[in-house]
């Protein structure tokens, strides 16, 4: 059954991919003509010249639309081959493992039935024994339910939103391409296997945010957030170099099983004398900052909204972004024992948290907005993860899976609705026309803000009660930034709705043209809305309450005392997480639809302020400063002089140029002159007789 | 076990297959055809010789096998041959690639056929020679005269800088190996032999390790190459033809690693610890400094010749890290950068032959027109990027690995070519491959032909194999290289021991 849920999406990655193939190749046939008749070209000739007039057009129309489209292409390709079947077979493959999976999570979670599944031997070498091993435990099968349910009906929605794109097999293959290597990633039983997932979720990432390939900004993109998680997988890659250190194993049992053994050991690393364990978290967290765009590392994330919506909501909002917590919370035996490792999650979680929800407030691209969100909640999950509350996180995990799909589904419904316009500048009153785009939203809005009785209202505030339970140095921290951020969540996530569904429409043309989606889209929005509501309360106990032990078991290693500490806690400070949220929504009412001139005025009397949130800090701009340009001064530099002038100049070019210079020399002596020749015998003729009467000759 | 001397076949097979293309004279166009296809069935027979190799090969047995004595010189310098678990991948890797190389030039070499196929039969002969001497004098032959065919394929058939860059490799390498010829004589009057698995049982004296320790490395260090030694690889790749290119990637720079761990480790263990410290910086250097050189290339051959310097320095590292991790990641990342870095060639190649420019600023939107070619460029850029799930992965994960342990601040540094190699090889995707297709000139560009994905294709399974189930290679190479380390870390803890009872 896990086998079958792990590598059904592979299968239909591959039967899509061959379609994909196949289908490009018969409309780009290969040159076995030209070789083979190289000579007789005229054809040929007029053939090509065709084809650059073709090219023209399509590259004219893509410029055209680059501005504010999502899609790339324009529409003179005709769709490939076999679409609809690619479709189908991915999509139908991905709702078979996401049934398998809910019925995994009944036999792991309730039956207590764990898998662990040897496939094949990978790595062998000395103690190092790597094995593809597929283990599902409570920890796993809530994964396994997040993604498969969120890809199979971000599956079913791309049918329907990528309708108008040529490339739809592609599309579909990529898409369960992802799926395969997030399920690698959460089935994993070693640290190598995990890495596998993790970069294999990058890559296809990097293929999905590049999936229009022809737009610049996407490629940037794509290639921003390969490297930017690259950065964080050095981290990742150290951290399992020092586990293999200290443990001689990869294998998670093996580590959990030393790691008590480990406390107080200490590593020379760089001249730092670290603790072995609170080291070697923060090198492994390093790579969960860069998958789950934490601080610091956040910048690819909105960048990766160049993508195909589909693809933010699984990738960059339900899934491979949530692989960070995942990671945590699978390594909480590790964590557990390096409190000040948790320390730092803790307050990068918290600034997250907070920075994220700042740049939210201001920005005007509706899927950088959820974007941005996203950031912060990932913060969130990362506060709970530094407080030991491991299955709290988890519990918002599982909860903004649905809402935060929903809530990116629904702006791509939006977007869909607007031909493909994303600014909230040029959207407004909205809600006539696609009425039902508007209810799902809404509803989302609700969850992620904490609205009671929503998923997002029991998980959230468990975080920020955890936070505030927790006896970690920045608990306090924590707590206040995710307050503060609850308010700043409720505020944008609002305004958001505000400026795309009420007020005036600021575009007449599109707002005319507006029409609600198809029902390949309708439907998965539906399903998710229903989530968003019942993903909360029957599983609060699972996750956050006293069914926690029973539950996940051995799975995550909780703080032993969160738990409970977390339901003494004072009334009044759970109830503030619901009264930031009511101020949030007030002060967005105020600005929005009472007072609409409001936020211009604000934004004119702090226009520092104003610039700096909605430049996002300045992180893109001090980043290209003190790393990507320095990378390529220096690399030129090496390059130019390193290689060029100095190892060549003085090395064989050198060598060469003085071997040259030296026979120059000699030749001049040679001048044919037999005077010279004359000369020089009688000058040497009489050194030698000096040099024997004088020197060596006289003794 | 053996009847025939089945190694010996191996190695001089492809003579053979030169002297028929010699004696199939004539310069029309029926004598080019066949002496490319005498040439690619010397090859292919070759390989499926190098098959039964593998088959009879007993990957339990740490010793040589397959060995073959006669005498030859003088007393104590025989022609000694036999191959372990760290040089028959070496020699599979060259059977196997060698019918590639000689594919890729069907069309592309027009003048001097003949010749040319004559240079490849004979530098295979002479690389396979490298890898199977059991004597240092026939090994020096074999190594060096290497030099010879690679000289004039690249002189004769290369680019427009071709002399220059000719003579550059020729004398980087020939003065690397002077110094080897010294230290092989120095050899010979201290162990009155020149028989390679009698020397690695003979104790070499302290001071001569040390000497010929560093005359070894001078040879080894410019093949592999290491950074400073490794400005003549670029040159070299841009100016040869592709199979040229993919022959220099794939197996020549091999030829360092292999010396290393055949001489270096198990002959002057104690140099080689003592030596440790400068091949890790000279590793740690060139992987971040030839990752940033290329990131600023403009030519394509040259952006993955300097990724190739960058590569091997993952395999030195691991190599003398002395552990086994890193020395079978190193034996492991030699074979896989053979595939990655030789198929990442002939992708270049690919296009060269169309529009006969290297230049990155040239292209731009390939996948446009060419499908097929992009899915597999992107396959071997990912696994030059070492992306698990490729071989490129496994041979940069254990390499690091096994160094880790030995020395932090090494794997620590030598692992920013992970985030290096990310940018700069993406970079030259997104050039090449992605984008709009706005240039007039690309826009007749085909996809691959035929013969290009019957080349290409087996790569690509290859290296997605060895990156899902490297057992086979691990496997082979795993019983020799225990015996390595194991012999490396006794003679080195022998000698601590030894100082700290003074």
């Amino acid at each position: 059954m896990v086998q079958a849920i792990v590598f059904l999406p592979l299968l239909g990655a591959i039967l899509a991919g061959l379609i994909a193939l196949f289908g490009a190749h018969a409309r780009n046939p290969s040159g076995d003509e030209l070789d083979h008749h190289g000579g007789h070209g005229h054809g040929a000739h007029a053939h090509a010249s065709d084809k650059i007039n073709e090219d023209a057009s399509v590259i004219h129309e893509s410029h055209h639309d680059d501005a504010h489209d999502d899609h790339g292409h324009g529409p003179t390709e005709p769709p490939a081959a076999g679409s609809r079947a690619a479709e189908l077979i991915t999509t139908g493959l991905l709702f078979v493992s996401a049934a398998l999976s809910w019925m995994t999570l009944v036999d792991v979670g309730f039956m207590h039935h764990d898998y662990r599944i040897q496939l094949l031997p990978w790595i062998f070498s000395g103690d190092l024994q790597v094995w593809w091993t597929l283990r599902v435990d409570t920890l796993t099968a809530v994964m396994l339910v997040v993604v498969t349910t969120v890809s199979s009906l971000v599956h079913l929605y791309s049918i329907g939103y990528m309708d108008e794109d040529p490339n739809r097999p592609r599309f579909f293959g990529y898409l369960s391409l992802f799926t395969f290597a997030m399920l690698m990633l959460v089935t994993a039983d070693n640290l190598v296997q995990l890495f596998f997932g993790w970069e294999g979720v990058g890559l296809a990432s990097y293929l999905l945010i590049g999936f229009w390939y022809q737009k610049p900004s996407a490629n940037a993109a794509a290639i921003k957030a390969f490297v930017v998680n690259r950065v964080g997988d050095f981290g990742f890659a150290l951290g399992i170099f020092a586990v293999f250190m200290l443990v001689g194993s990869t294998d998670f049992e093996t580590i959990f099983h030393a790691a008590p053994g480990l406390t107080g050991k200490t590593i020379n690393f760089l001249g730092w004398h670290a603790d072995a364990l609170t080291l070697t978290c923060l090198l492994l967290f390093m790579g969960a900052m860069g998958k789950s765009a934490q601080f610091l590392l956040h910048t690819w994330l909105p960048d990766a909204m160049e993508g195909p919506t589909p693809v933010s909501a699984l990738i960059h909002a339900a899934t491979m972004v949530t692989a960070g917590v995942f990671m945590v919370a699978r390594l909480s035996p590790l964590f557990e024992l390096a409190p000040n490792a948790q320390a730092v999650v803790m307050f990068f979680g918290a600034t997250t948290a907070f920075f994220a929800a700042t740049i939210g407030l201001v920005q005007n691209d509706i899927k950088r907005i959820v974007a941005y969100s996203t950031c912060s909640q990932l913060g969130y999950m990362f506060v709970a993860m530094g407080a030991g509350a491991y299955s709290v996180g988890m519990f918002h995990l599982f909860t903004h899976a649905f809402f935060k799909a929903l809530l990116f589904l629904g702006s791509g419904s939006v977007i869909y609705a607007m031909h493909h316009e994303q600014d909230i500048r040029n959207m407004g009153g909205l809600w006539k026309k696609i009425p039902y785009t508007y209810a799902v939203m809404v509803v989302g809005t609700l969850a992620l803000t904490g609205f009671p009785l929503t998923a997002g209202y029991f998980s959230k505030d468990a975080i920020i009660e955890s936070a505030y339970a927790s006896h970690n140095p920045f608990a306090v921290y924590g707590f206040l930034m995710t307050i503060i951020a609850a308010g700043l969540t409720s505020f944008y996530s609002w305004r958001l709705i505000f400026k795309t569904f009420h007020g005036e429409p600021h575009d007449e043309h599109h707002y005319d043209a507006a029409h609600e989606a198809p029902l390949w889209i309708l439907i998965p929005i539906g399903v998710l809305a229903v989530g968003s509501f019942v993903a909360g309360l029957p599983f609060k106990e699972l996750f956050a309450g006293h069914g926690v032990e029973e539950f996940f078991r051995e799975s995550v290693k909780m703080n032993p005392h969160i738990i409970e500490e977390m339901h003494h806690i004072p009334q009044t400070i759970a109830f503030l997480p619901t009264v930031m949220m009511v101020l949030g929504f007030l002060v967005s009412y105020l600005f929005y639809i009472r007072r609409p001139y409001l936020p211009v005025e604000l934004a004119n009397t702090q226009p520092m302020l104003y610039q700096f949130l909605l430049n996002k800090w300045y992180f893109d701009e001090l980043y290209d400063v003190i790393f990507v340009r320095p990378a390529k001064w220096i690399g030129y530099q090496l390059w130019k002089k390193g290689d060029g002038f100095i190892i060549d100049g003085f090395g064989p070019d050198g060598v060469s140029a003085r071997v040259l210079d030296v026979t120059r020399n000699v030749v001049k002596i040679q001048t044919g002159y037999l005077y010279h020749y004359a000369f020089a015998m009688l000058i040497g003729a009489a050194g030698l007789i000096t040099w024997f009467m004088f020197g060596f000759g006289g003794q | 076990m053996t009847t025939w001397p089945i190694l010996s076949v191996t190695t001089f097979l492809p003579l053979v297959g030169a002297l028929i293309v010699y004696l199939s004279r004539g310069d029309d166009e029926a004598a080019r055809r066949n002496s490319r296809w005498i040439a690619l069935w010397t090859t292919l027979i070759t390989f499926a010789v190098s098959v039964i190799l593998v088959m009879r090969f007993d990957p339990s047995n740490p010793d040589f096998q397959f060995v073959e004595k006669a005498n030859w010189l003088a007393t104590g310098i025989t022609y000694h041959m036999g191959v372990d678990g760290i040089s028959l991948p070496l020699v599979i890797l060259t059977t196997a690639v060698m019918p590639f190389c000689i594919v890729a030039s069907w069309k592309a070499i027009t003048n001097r056929v003949r010749e040319y196929m004559m240079a490849f039969l004979i530098l295979e002969t002479l690389m396979i020679g490298t890898f199977s001497a059991l004597d240092l004098v026939l090994f020096y032959l074999f190594f060096e005269g290497g030099l010879i065919p690679m000289f004039l394929i690249i002189g004769v058939w290369g680019g427009p800088r071709r002399v220059y860059a000719s003579f550059k490799f020729f004398l980087y390498t020939l003065l690397g190996s002077v110094l080897m010829l010294l230290a092989i004589m120095a050899l010979y009057w201290n162990g009155g032999t020149t028989d390679i698995p009698t020397l690695m049982h003979t104790a070499v004296p302290r001071s001569l390790q040390t000497w010929a320790w560093l005359a070894f490395f001078a040879s080894f260090a410019v093949k592999m190459p290491m950074w400073p030694v490794h400005t003549w690889l670029p040159d070299a790749h841009v100016e040869a033809p592709t199979a040229g290119s993919v022959v220099l990637a794939a197996i020549l720079l091999k030829m360092g690693g292999y010396g290393f761990l055949r001489f270096s480790l198990p002959m002057f263990p104690l140099a080689s610890h003592d030596f440790a410290p400068l091949v890790f910086t000279l590793s740690a250097i060139a992987i971040i400094y030839t990752s940033l050189v290329a990131l600023m290339q403009e030519d394509m051959k040259k952006l993955i010749a300097y990724s190739s310097v960058a590569h091997m320095g993952f395999v030195t590292m691991g190599i003398f890290a002395g552990t086994m991790q890193g020395v079978a990641g190193g034996v492991f990342q030699m074979i896989s950068h053979g595939i990655v870095s030789g198929a990442l060639f002939l992708c270049v190649g690919v296009v060269y032959d169309r529009l006969h420019t290297r230049e990155i600023a040239a292209y731009g939107g390939l996948v446009n027109r060419m499908p097929l070619y992009a899915m597999t460029f992107m396959v071997f850029t990912m696994a030059n990027v070492g992306l698990p799930g490729t071989s490129g992965f496994v041979g940069e994960f254990m390499t690091l690995l096994g160094t880790f342990k030995v020395s932090i601040p090494t794997a620590f540094f030598a692992s920013f070519g992970v985030i290096l190699s990310a940018a700069y090889a993406l970079w030259l995707y997104r050039k090449v491959v992605f984008g709009a297709l706005v240039k007039p000139q690309l826009a007749s560009m085909k996809d691959l032909t035929l013969r290009e994905c019957v080349i290409l294709f087996p790569m690509i399974a290859l290296t997605i194999l060895f990156g899902v189930y490297p057992k086979p290679v691990l496997d082979m190479s795993a019983a020799s290289v225990q015996q390595l380390v194991n012999n490396y870390n006794t003679a080195v803890t022998a000698v601590k021991a030894a100082a700290l009872l003074q």
